[in-house]
């Protein structure tokens, strides 16, 4: 990148156009203060290593989340993939075969976890592929559906980890940084340059910003959602082997509601639900906010109730904001 | 004007409606007498369809008067036109295809009982009684989305007759009903006729104007051309006050040697859209594609990228029989298509230019895993410089850009690719005249670079601009081809008018 032709903003604009682009940051800033100035405990190392282990799990999904959505499909099974992943990587690791593995008996078992996220990904690719059926539609009917095999699976029961090994995992830490919070960010900067950077992100977005110019110009949209959808089926079921590790178990229960925490987080950070808008740096806001409210309004005490009621009406604000803020600017935009 | 004793029906003087960059309609006067047939006649684009909105209250006119029965009125909004008399029966039908004949009948006006209870007995006798009158022979509760399409339009007419209207407006009806339905649709409107309803009919076709109408308004580019009584009048004076000034053909950028042939279709059929149909392409040649909207033409562009199958038939490409089963395989095979619709079709308006103009080939540029933006940006620059794009910046998201802009984003995004072939179905839609004879010339320059291409037009000065040779099509089959040098306009539209079809090409 030698060439850049185009006028650049005075360098006091900068910042501040970046955050009308995503004000999700700045909403990330004022909560941050907020919470710092108004409890003892928010502004503190251990508790930042707290806010990154807890945002994790839904953080991952909604990477994930932001390619499907960018397409302008939409995945709402991915709280039963982590369950079923969950139990798979804590079941595998116990099974007859790998008894003398020691702690690679792991291994097999988290391997298992993320094929099985893959696959259940690629069947939803699959069949709004070649039906053509609305993601919203299958991924509601995978959703029922897994669910119920993780029920089937467990026997309404819990999988405990036998192999501490499994559970300490969790716990461990790269200087500051939990590992958890590690693979988080790892991921984050892996898909953001999948999408910013590669011909696959390129392509997300035209597949999403008008379907029929991308099928003109070439690009076989169907087998790229499918490629999304397995990329959120991966994460997902990442996720869900996280999640065990930290609770050493694998509910049948897991991950309930956790599709609408990540859709919550996307859309905050700016992605379209009609697709074709959005980005990784955005989501990774949305992720953080809910992150940062949770663990605030917990540390201040207020009941969980009132996190709801909180967060689902700051959700609709933000999108009216960001409704009337893109009205003014795309006046001349007729589309 | 005929001075007559009795008032117009309706009469619209000196309407004037701008859109952004374009002078939709400039001091358009019209009027029907009540009884009277009148046809409204002009190319796409002319302003028809613009008059009849501002007629049925869906746009309201910059300048110009509008008297209904002799009074002056002002038409806010549909409700009102109705309400005035007015109705449209839309080219497009716009019923919910889920809901009885009889509902869609009375749409927003259902006949109620006590408590807002429709009344299903009187609303089933009402539409029955209007549906026999139509001489229909569907039943009022029958399902929308089980009728066929002219029963369809059926049901739109009848919703015109549910109001005591003074003006019907019949826009393009004939464009989907079959040779028998035609004649109980013009026996309709012959009953209206008899009724002192004023009729104005828009139509392409000149044999439905002449058997129907009394009286002939031709429009173009948005201006009044004259009105003539059908009866003192021909065919051939019609077109040339439709066509109007004289083309001035030394001013095209001549093309270059005319090559090899490069695309050929032989007997290509995809039914029922078009059938048999044949032609070659050269290298260095501009073919064009005339006819009316449905004749065909855009299907055969279609089928030539990749988005159709044909029933029948073989395309070759350098004269080896090829098949193109997906628009990877046309753009390997060097076949671009410029659509029809750039907005819908060619760009995507949310992104950037210079992504939008590498979309096809983003994947060859390529450093490591990465796309590489100053390759992109290379591209971009290249391809402005030489189709004159105008924008501030690559990063200007194409939404912003004009019409011709646009266009010539969509152009270059195809040029990038080295084609052999380049299909541009509409080059011109919605573009303003200056950026018309700028988006033919660049057409013209392209022939004379040695690309093969294809244009496929609605209107007659376009093809008689750009093409050297011009496939005349009617009802999914090519009537006639002829060189640039030999061909007339008034044997064009006849043509594709399906007159004297007994000349095979």
């Amino acid at each position: 990148m030698s060439t850049t032709n185009a006028t650049t903003p005075g360098p006091a604009a900068a910042p501040l156009r970046w955050l009308m682009r995503n004000p999700i940051w700045g909403f990330v800033l004022i909560i941050f203060v907020f919470f710092s100035l108004a409890t003892d405990h928010f502004f503190d190392i251990r508790n930042f290593q707290n806010i990154m282990v807890q945002t994790s799990t839904i953080g991952l999904i909604a990477l994930g989340m932001t390619l499907v959505m960018i397409n302008g499909n939409i995945d709402l099974s991915v709280g039963a993939t982590l369950a079923l992943a969950a139990a798979f990587a804590v079941d595998v690791q116990s099974w007859a075969m790998f008894a003398t593995w020691g702690n690679w008996q792991i291994f097999p078992a988290v391997c298992a976890a993320l094929l099985v996220g893959i696959a259940l990904g690629a069947l939803n690719g699959f069949i709004v592929w070649k039906t053509g059926v609305d993601a919203f539609i299958v991924t509601l009917g995978a959703m029922l559906g897994i669910r119920g095999l993780v029920f089937v699976y467990t026997g309404e029961s819990s999988f405990y980890a036998m192999n501490f090994a499994y559970s300490d995992f969790s716990a461990l830490s790269i200087g500051p940084l939990p590992v958890l919070a590690l693979i988080f960010l790892a991921c984050t900067l892996a898909v953001h340059l999948l999408l910013s950077r590669t011909v696959h992100g390129r392509n997300a977005y035209a597949v999403g910003g008008n379907r029929e110019a991308a099928i003109n110009a070439g690009i076989r949209v169907g087998p790229h959602m499918m490629v999304n959808f397995m990329i959120i089926g991966f994460l997902a079921a990442l996720s869900g082997v996280l999640l065990s590790t930290q609770m050493g178990a694998a509910t049948p229960n897991l991950g309930r509601d956790y599709e609408l925490w990540v859709i919550t987080a996307v859309v905050l950070g700016g992605t379209k639900l009609t697709g074709g808008k959005g980005d990784i740096i955005g989501t990774f806001g949305g992720v953080l906010a809910i992150g940062i409210l949770r663990n605030g309004m917990n540390l201040m005490q207020v009941p969980a109730f009132y996190v709801y009621v909180i967060l689902g009406s700051i959700l609709i604000a933000v999108l009216f904001l960001d409704k009337q803020f893109n009205r003014r600017t795309q006046g001349g935009l007729r589309l | 004007m005929t001075e007559t004793t009795t008032q117009p029906a309706l009469r619209l003087q000196d309407i004037v409606k701008t859109f952004p960059g374009v002078r939709a309609l400039d001091g358009v006067s019209f009027e029907v007498m009540p009884g009277e047939v009148h046809a409204l006649l002009g190319e796409n684009g002319a302003g028809k369809s613009t008059l009849m909105k501002v007629l049925a209250g869906m746009y309201q006119p910059d300048e110009g008067l509008i008297f209904i029965g002799g009074g002056q009125v002002r038409v806010a909004n549909p409700m009102e036109a109705k309400a005035q008399g007015i109705v449209l029966i839309h080219q497009e039908l716009s019923l919910a295809p889920e809901m009885s004949a009889a509902e869609n009948i009375y749409l927003g006006e259902l006949p109620c009982k006590s408590f807002g209870r429709v009344d299903w007995k009187a609303l089933y006798a009402r539409s029955n009684a209007i549906l026999e009158r139509l001489r229909c022979r569907f039943r009022a509760d029958a399902l929308v989305a089980d009728l066929s399409i002219a029963n369809q339009q059926m049901v739109e007419i009848a919703r015109a007759l549910t109001v005591d209207a003074r003006v019907v407006i019949f826009d393009e009806p004939t464009a989907s009903l079959t040779d028998a339905e035609k004649v109980v649709l013009f026996d309709i409107i012959t009953d209206l006729k008899a009724q002192g309803v004023g009729i104005v009919y828009i139509s392409h076709r000149m044999d439905e104007i002449f058997t129907l109408s009394d009286r002939i308004t031709v429009l173009r580019d948005g201006a009044y051309r004259g009105t003539l009584t059908t009866a003192e009048t021909d065919e051939d004076a019609v077109t040339r006050l439709m066509i109007g000034r004289s083309l001035d053909l030394s001013q095209r950028v001549a093309a270059g040697e005319v090559g090899e042939v490069v695309l050929e279709a032989r007997g290509l059929s995809c039914a029922p859209l078009y059938e048999d149909v044949s032609f070659q392409v050269r290298a260095g040649e501009v073919v064009g594609f005339y006819g009316l909207v449905g004749a065909g033409r855009t299907e055969i562009a279609e089928t030539l990228f990749g988005l159709r199958t044909p029933n029948a038939g073989t395309i070759l490409i350098d004269g080896k029989e090829v098949t193109i089963g997906s628009p990877q395989d046309a753009i390997r095979l060097g076949i671009s298509l410029v659509p029809e619709n750039r907005k819908e079709q060619g760009l995507v308006l949310g992104m950037n230019c210079r992504d939008n103009m590498t979309l096809p080939q983003v994947g060859d540029l390529t450093t490591g895993p990465f796309v590489s933006g100053g390759a992109e940006v290379s591209i971009f620059d290249q391809y402005r410089d030489r189709l004159a794009i105008k924008t501030p910046s690559w990063r200007q998201p194409v939404g912003f850009l004009s019409g011709g802009n646009q266009q010539k984003i969509v152009i270059g995004k195809w040029l990038s690719m080295q084609p052999r072939v380049l299909i541009v179905d509409e080059p011109t839609r919605g573009i303003d005249v200056g950026s018309k004879s700028e988006i033919h010339n660049l057409i013209r320059q392209l022939a004379g670079q040695g690309y093969a291409v294809i244009v496929i037009s609605s209107e007659m000065p376009e093809v008689l601009h750009v093409a050297d040779r011009i496939v005349a099509m009617y009802h999914g089959r090519v009537m006639r081809s002829f060189n640039a040098g030999e061909v007339t306009e008034d044997s064009l539209v006849q043509a594709i008018s399906g007159i004297g079809n007994g000349k095979a090409a």
